[in-house]
């Protein structure tokens, strides 16, 4: 986009401030218009499979519900305790959602469509994902009352659990496209299997590794089955009990923005993210960002069918799960696929 | 210019959030001013183009040292009336020891200024690695030149980690006779082994 | 833990099992009711909003006994009577307080002429709680307005009186 400037006679800096600028809204706005619509697709699906209807009330189909909603929280009264922590507890949802749309910079929306090709990329989701548990934290902490306490303390040890076991399937999955970069990732995955498929998800070695990945995602965006956080039947509301109106709100986007990171991550990591599933000419037609967004969507629909099916777990179910099972499996394909590599591609 | 205008930004804030955890009368914003210290000090290593480090600065850090200090600091009840009740009591020791480090400082800052100690020749292998990547580089030293001291350090941190769980376990093992739940026989229990269907007579009741 | 249930566990059997369930369900057709297109069948006995009937004369029934006032556990139900022109005994205030209500019958199975009963409607939200308050015009006037449902449904029900 730079260059485009440019040539339409801008300064280079000016243009690269600009190009960045457009970028970053043609991520966000989408991105804020994509929440909405799957708040709404969330809804259906479990209404679905619980035999209900879902929302049908607001637009044809109700497609506009989420958007009804979101006015009505826009028009409701801020609420803040007075015996809160008043400005961290403002600040809390702010860090959430900007935390939910930061990590989108590095995702790559085609082979050159990234708005920060950065060597680190995949690190650096790693690094800003660890940061969205702050804003549970604070807002547990800074609303003073016991039930968004224990909140926080859950979603801190709970986001600490699963990170670990995300960082050694990360390396894995490096380990095997050789760069931490994204969109060098997607391309080690062009052809990945007989030269045919897209997608790290078909090599059996490492199909179980997304499998994990899959779940530790669920955990790490406090989902169903592991909402713990804000279990209804024991914290009323979790972290989120004493917050209204667009406090409340920018908590719910920035939930359900780093729910879609984390489905982006799971088609970019695994799937083969802006590729097309199959190795053939005719489908590299179709823009790479509809693929990505087509993947996106599709696991989108798998983590609403998760919810929609499997029991929340208990607490301790949930950390024996992170540390006894998940932590030493995915330590052991770290050490199954780069012994795999060595023989394989390095010749050891 | 803009480099020059980024690095005093985050100098200053790395300064200014720093000070203000020694300054907060609240622990928690304590914690919270130094997560913003360990953040700019992130930003800092990016502009000297060390990413990796910076990401690992914030990954560590930020994500998991800081979030087990904001956990601990939090259950804690602090009273601040009692914490300040021994400011006069303790002030001399804390004199003498920020004098020790005043002192320690200039010592320090003294014998730099007469010159560099000579350690050894600098080697000249460890010349860095042009143009390459910063995890390559930091790779191919930690793994070539430091692999010795760089797997010894993981020793001693699994040293550390069963240190501490060793430590835990010590009551568990005191106590042998209390119930334990054991996961996997109580997953692989099946319905025919738990339950049995009897029919008894009226007035026979069931035997167990 | 034989090799099955091992094999079992490792390949998350049950979940993959339980998900099919639940894919089976999102294609089944849906169990409730478009509420407001779609309504239940309600039993003749139903125990919605209260109406005060007429005799098809146009002649009120209620006759002011005040049974209903008596037996109403919620004192919702306030009456008083005084004797009309033509001396036959009237209410001339009949209130129901439908925030106090809790729709147990009791009113309906006092009345000796049946002109106190709970009709089928059930949707008369207000906005306000005043509205709620239900004097004597507006029980006579839902009266008038239910009387046919109302009449039929006595007409079903009174076999099994």
């Amino acid at each position: 986009m730079t260059e485009t400037f440019v040539y339409w006679g801008m300064d280079p800096d000016w243009a690269w401030f600009l190009a960045t600028v457009a970028g970053i809204l043609l991520i966000a706005l989408p991105l804020m218009l994509a929440v909405a619509m799957v708040i709404y697709v969330d809804r259906k699906v479990w209404a679905a499979m619980a035999l209900r209807r879902g929302p049908n009330v607001v637009g044809p189909f109700g497609l506009l519900q989420s958007f009804a909603d979101g006015l009505k929280v826009f028009l409701q009264e801020t609420i803040i305790p007075t015996a809160a922590n008043k400005g961290l507890f403002l600040i809390a949802p702010i860090i959430t959602f900007t935390v939910a749309l930061m990590a989108w910079a590095v995702i790559p929306f085609n082979s050159g469509a990234v708005l920060a090709n950065i060597n680190v990329g995949l690190l650096y989701i790693f690094a800003i994902s660890s940061l969205g548990v702050y804003g549970v934290v604070i807002s547990g902490w800074a609303s003073n009352s016991k039930y968004p306490f224990f909140s926080a303390m859950r979603a801190s040890a709970q986001m600490i659990s699963y990170e670990v076991s995300i960082g050694f399937i990360i390396v894995c999955v490096v380990l095997w496209a050789n760069s931490f970069n994204l969109n060098a990732i997607v391309w080690a995955q062009k052809g990945h299997i007989f030269g045919l498929i897209n997608g790290f998800a078909f090599n059996p070695l490492l199909f179980p590794v997304w499998v994990l990945f899959l779940i530790s995602s669920l955990a790490e965006t406090q989902r169903a089955p592991f909402d713990l956080t804000e279990a209804e039947s024991e914290l009323v509301a979790g972290y989120q009990t004493e917050y209204s109106s667009m406090s409340f709100a920018l908590f719910w986007l920035g939930e359900y923005a780093n729910v879609l990171l984390m489905c982006a991550l799971n088609a970019t990591l695994f799937f083969g993210g802006w590729l097309p599933p199959l190795d053939i000419g005719f489908l590299y037609l179709v823009p790479g960002w509809i693929w990505l967004f087509a993947k996106i969507f599709f696991f989108f629909l798998v983590f609403s069918w998760i919810k929609a099916t499997v029991p929340r777990f208990r607490y301790d179910q949930l950390m024996r799960l992170g540390w006894k099972i998940f932590l030493p499996m995915s330590l052991i394909f770290v050490v199954i696929v780069s012994g795999f590599l060595m023989f394989t591609r390095y010749g050891a | 210019m803009i480099q020059a205008f980024a690095f005093y930004l985050f100098a200053a804030l790395v300064l200014a959030s720093g000070a203000f955890t020694i300054l907060a009368r609240n622990p928690v914003h304590s914690v919270l001013w130094l997560i913003l210290a360990f953040f700019n000090a992130a930003g800092l290593m990016v502009i000297v183009g060390a990413e990796f480090i910076a990401m690992l600065l914030v990954i560590v850090y930020v994500g998991a040292v800081a979030v087990l200090f904001l956990f601990v600091v939090m259950m804690l009840d602090i009273d601040f009336a009692e914490l300040r009740s021994g400011l006069v009591r303790y002030f001399p020791l804390g004199l003498a020891i920020a004098v020790v480090l005043a002192a320690e400082l200039v010592l320090g800052v003294g014998a730099y200024r007469a010159g560099a100690l000579e350690l050894g020749t600098p080697a000249a292998e460890t010349a860095p690695l042009v143009g390459e990547a910063n995890i390559v580089s930091i790779g191919a030293l930690l793994y070539g030149r430091y692999l010795f001291l760089f797997e010894s350090a993981g020793i001693i941190l699994l040293v550390a980690m069963i240190g501490a769980i060793v430590l835990t376990q010590r009551e568990a093992r005191a106590d042998a006779g209390r119930s334990q739940q054991n996961i996997s026989r109580q997953v692989s229990r099946r319905p025919e082994e738990a339950t049995v269907n009897t029919r008894p007579e009226v007035g026979q009741g069931v035997q167990l | 833990m034989n090799v099955a249930q091992l094999v079992k566990s490792f390949t998350l059997w049950e979940f993959v099992k339980a998900h099919a369930l639940t894919l089976k369900y999102f294609f089944k057709p849906k169990a409730t009711l478009n509420y407001p297109y779609e309504k239940n069948a309600i039993s003749p006995r139903f125990r919605g909003e209260h109406v005060l009937r007429r005799y098809p004369n146009g002649e009120e029934r209620c006759i002011a006994c005040k049974l209903c006032e008596a037996v109403c556990p919620a004192w919702a139900i306030t009456i008083e009577a005084e004797p009309r022109e033509d001396g036959s005994r009237r209410t001339t205030r009949y209130d129901i307080d439908m925030t106090k209500c809790i729709y147990c019958g009791f009113c309906q199975e006092a009345c000796p002429v049946d002109a106190i009963v709970e009709g089928p409607n059930f949707e008369f939200s207000t906005e306000t709680r005043e509205e709620l308050l239900y004097d004597k015009a507006k029980l006579l006037a839902n009266g008038d307005k239910w009387e046919r449902a109302v009449a039929a449904n006595l007409e079903a029900d009174a076999p099994y009186r």
